[in-house]
């Protein structure tokens, strides 16, 4: 019965998106005032039934309803409580539920926070956001019904894969959902802002803080999937270039561009149309995403069961949005002009340099996911493009956005000089060729020329930052900074630590797969691993063996680490390496496989510097994106519309 | 409206006409540099009667089928049935090379299932299966009567692979001349 009336609501859902996509757009073009006040109530009452359908679904886990076919092949009654309620996700059809779900909480969120929007703007914004979930929905329940049952039920459910058995995994996936969804708010602004044929600093400075916030989720969601991937997989690797990876970074490169020239717009009305573009750009890499991870058209490790007639509706989807959303952008953006000049030494000049380099970058990226289907397209062959097509094009392209962040959040507005630019950072820059200079002198194993080079980097990103912050503060204190002014400045303090951890991580890591008998000994980068030998453990779900490394540095105990091998249910085998983090390095050990009778296995010791650096940066950069939407300008502001706008009435 | 403005829009058309096109196609399936060249060569004894050596060129002049095969493999285990029925049809027999295997678990293994092989060529190190390009279990070979590897299927052979591909392919190499 649960199931079904989880159905109930999702069909229910439907009806109510389709309601809310028609209505209101006609009812604001035609100017029905009546049709125009359907769209807030929709919008809500839609979240609300998704929000049913999905406790439905989380319910029918939670009992262990074997006789849900979704559930049947996700969930076991072994598996413990917080993987059965994390499983709801873990395949494809209760991912599109959740993915629904999220777009219908952003939905609800903007007739929330979006008091200041004039009723028309508002009315259009919801409209675009319930065509895109009418055919969310549609998609879900014409193609991947969680709730088909399975008659008669199984005594036992499958499981879930038990690479997902995992606390990293129980948070990657909503918080990777809402930074995608959280684009479609832009998205919906942007189209909505050219319907109405506005497209004013009012619409950059609506949409800033919804871009901000679908960036942050975003960020943190990549930085965990990334983390998740370097413990559990058990080969110490945290980016792969896999398709799927690549499919959540390119909205996040093109979401960055888009906060940066949203700020240009709203503060010096520049760059509108190009803007726009870049709104519909993100929004369109998210559901582009969508359809790689679910199609099956490149083959990529997310084992997502793929079917060719979901990738067609996928497809049909994207064509249809982002399809007229561009034909709507070819007939609007050439109306849009931006009356405002600048120089070309400016932070507007920094700023499109910037965007530039970004886009650059997530079309190369773009390029080299898509590239292995357009040759075997053509006919002219079967290849793939793996890491270093990706590092040679990505690394040199962020070496000149680094240094553009120094000179940008330093430069003026609309018109600065090279000197006047010069004398501020010439402290900085200096001391960024010193310090990047001697620190993999000192600190490091060895001096390397290519680390000396990511180090000039971070240091110049991180003192350009402490000078901007000392400027603001000139007078009024730390305290003086506005919340939007320590958001850029942690943000690209952020970008510097990742910048470190990259650096250091990728040139002085140390591995080894040796095979280790219990009593043996193995030395790398200073510390001396003692293998104790395994023993049998017996989980939940899983049998395996646990192995124990006693760790010591010149006779010094340093850790014990206790790395995993597990054979679940489902006839999986998994590494649960053990790992001791530090600021300054990761010791890794993973279990391999058993060699022999006396115990041996084979065993991969990593010695990873930095590599911490990498999330926290990620960490960092997002703290930056909530400072920033936390500011009180945003609010102050819409207060004072609101209240323009009611005395305008009276 | 200026043209400009339209190029996103056909950039975006041209990349839906490739994601189009590459939704027909299957990305796992490479093609086996094997194909059109001589089986490679081995010499290995079978499960039943470990005195008994068979070589490919034993078998020359008829059209075979090698299907890689191991208890341990659990999509072998549901394309037994397929590979059962088109050894029934009597078009072509199939030799099984049991890879990577203990010989008592694969005599269970056929115990349990039933065998219809012509006989079962064991592999229990792997070499042969790397000379044959074998990446995954269970593959399947067609073998002319020349000696030539003429199609490989990859993974578990299915009804609609059986009748679509296999027997037209094997139906027009037993018409050729050896």
């Amino acid at each position: 019965m649960i199931p079904e009336i989880g159905h109930l609501a999702l069909i229910v859902a439907l009806v109510v998106a389709l309601v809310q996509g028609i209505f209101p757009i006609v009812g604001a073009y035609k100017g029905y005032a009546s049709w125009v006040a359907v769209s807030k109530p929709a919008a809500r009452l839609q979240f609300l039934l998704l929000l049913t359908s999905f406790a439905c679904l989380t319910w029918s886990f939670l009992q262990s309803d074997f006789s849900v076919l979704y559930v049947a092949e996700n969930s076991n009654t072994k598996l413990p409580q917080i993987f059965k309620f994390s499983a709801v996700w873990g395949a494809h059809e209760g991912s599109l539920l959740l993915w629904a779900l999220i777009l219908s909480a952003w939905t609800a969120a903007v007739t929330l926070f979006g008091r200041s929007l004039s009723p028309l703007m508002m009315a259009r914004v919801l409209g675009v956001l319930g065509l895109v979930a009418t055919g969310f929905l549609a998609f879900l329940i014409f193609t991947s019904n969680p709730f088909e049952r399975l008659l008669p039920a199984v005594a036992e459910g499958r499981d879930l894969n038990p690479l997902l058995q995992d606390i990293g995994l129980v948070m990657h996936p909503p918080m990777l959902y809402m930074g995608y969804v959280g684009f479609a708010i832009p998205f919906a602004f942007a189209i909505a802002a050219m319907l109405g044929g506005r497209l004013d600093a009012a619409w950059a400075r609506w949409s800033r803080p919804w871009t901000q916030a679908a960036w942050v989720f975003l960020t943190l969601g990549i930085a965990l999937g990334s983390w998740w991937a370097y413990y559990e997989l058990g080969w110490g690797g945290w980016w792969f270039w896999d398709p799927v990876e690549n499919a959540s970074f390119m909205p996040w490169l093109a979401g960055t561009a888009l906060m940066h020239s949203l700020a240009v717009t709203e503060k010096r009305g520049a760059f509108k149309a190009w803007t726009v573009l870049l709104a519909i750009f993100t929004f369109s890499l998210s559901l582009l995403g969508t359809f790689l991870v679910r199609s099956g058209v490149l083959t990529s490790v997310h084992a997502f069961a793929s079917d060719p007639s979901r990738g067609l509706f996928i497809l049909l989807f994207l064509a249809v949005v982002v399809g007229s959303s561009l034909a709507l952008y070819a007939a609007r953006a050439s109306k849009v002009r931006s009356h405002v000049r600048f120089e070309l030494v400016s932070r507007e000049t920094a700023l499109l340099l910037n965007n530039v380099i970004l886009v650059v970058t997530t079309v190369s990226i773009l390029l080299g996911t898509l590239y292995p289907l357009i040759i075997d397209a053509l006919g002219a062959g079967k290849i793939s493009v793996g890491p270093p097509y990706f590092n040679a094009v990505f690394i040199p392209l962020t070496i000149p956005l680094a240094i553009l962040i120094g000179v940008g959040t330093v430069a003026r507005w609309k018109r600065d000089s090279v000197a006047n630019i010069w004398a501020k950072v010439r402290l900085a820059f200096v001391a960024s060729l010193v310090f990047g200079l001697v620190f993999p002198a000192v600190a490091m194993a060895h001096f390397s020329w290519k680390a000396a080079l990511g180090m000039v980097l971070a240091f110049w990103v991180f003192f350009t930052t402490l000078r901007v912050i000392r400027d603001h503060a000139r007078g009024r204190g730390l305290g003086g900074l506005s919340l939007s002014q320590w958001g850029m400045a942690l943000g690209h303090i952020g970008v510097a630590v990742f910048i470190v951890g990259i650096t250091l991580t990728s040139l002085y890591s140390l591995e080894e797969d040796v095979r280790l008998a219990p009593g043996d000994h193995y030395g790398l980068g200073g510390y001396d691993f003692h293998f104790k030998g395994t023993t049998s453990i017996q989980g939940p779900n899983y049998q395996g063996a646990r192995g124990e490394v006693l760790i010591t540095r010149d006779g010094e105990p340093v850790t014990v680490l206790y790395p995993e091998k597990r054979n679940y249910l489902t006839g999986m085998p998994m590494t649960e390496a053990g790992i001791d983090a530090g600021l300054t390095r990761d010791l890794f050990v993973a279990l391999g496989e058993p060699l022999g009778e006396d115990g041996a296995w084979a065993v991969r010791i990593y010695v990873k510097p930095y590599v911490r650096w990498i999330w926290l940066g990620a960490l960092i950069m997002a703290l930056g994106g909530v400072c920033s939407l936390a500011d009180k300008r945003y609010r102050v502001l819409a207060r004072r519309e609101r209240e323009a706008l009611v005395g305008g009435v009276a | 409206m200026k043209a400009r403005y339209l190029v996103p829009l056909a950039i975006f058309l041209v990349i839906v006409g490739f994601l189009a096109v590459g939704l027909k196609m299957d990305p796992k399936r490479v093609p086996s540099p094997l194909i059109g060249k001589p089986a490679p060569h081995f010499e290995l004894s079978t499960l039943y009667d470990p005195a008994e050596r068979i070589t490919p060129e034993k078998l020359r002049g008829k059209v075979w089928l090698l299907n890689v095969f191991a208890s341990w493999c659990v999509s072998c285990r549901a394309e037994h049935q397929v590979v059962s029925r088109f050894v029934q049809m009597g078009l072509a027999p199939v030799y099984g090379l049991n890879y990577k295997d203990e010989a008592r678990d694969a005599k269970e293994w056929l115990r349990e299932l039933g065998n219809p092989y012509e006989a079962v060529i064991v592999d229990p190190e792997g070499d042969t299966g790397i000379d044959w390009g074998v990446y995954g279990v269970p593959e399947t070979f067609v073998i002319d009567k020349k000696g030539i590897i003429r199609d490989k299927v990859i993974g578990p052979v299915t009804e609609e692979i059986l009748e679509n591909r296999l027997v037209p392919l094997v139906r027009k190499l037993k018409e050729e001349q050896g």
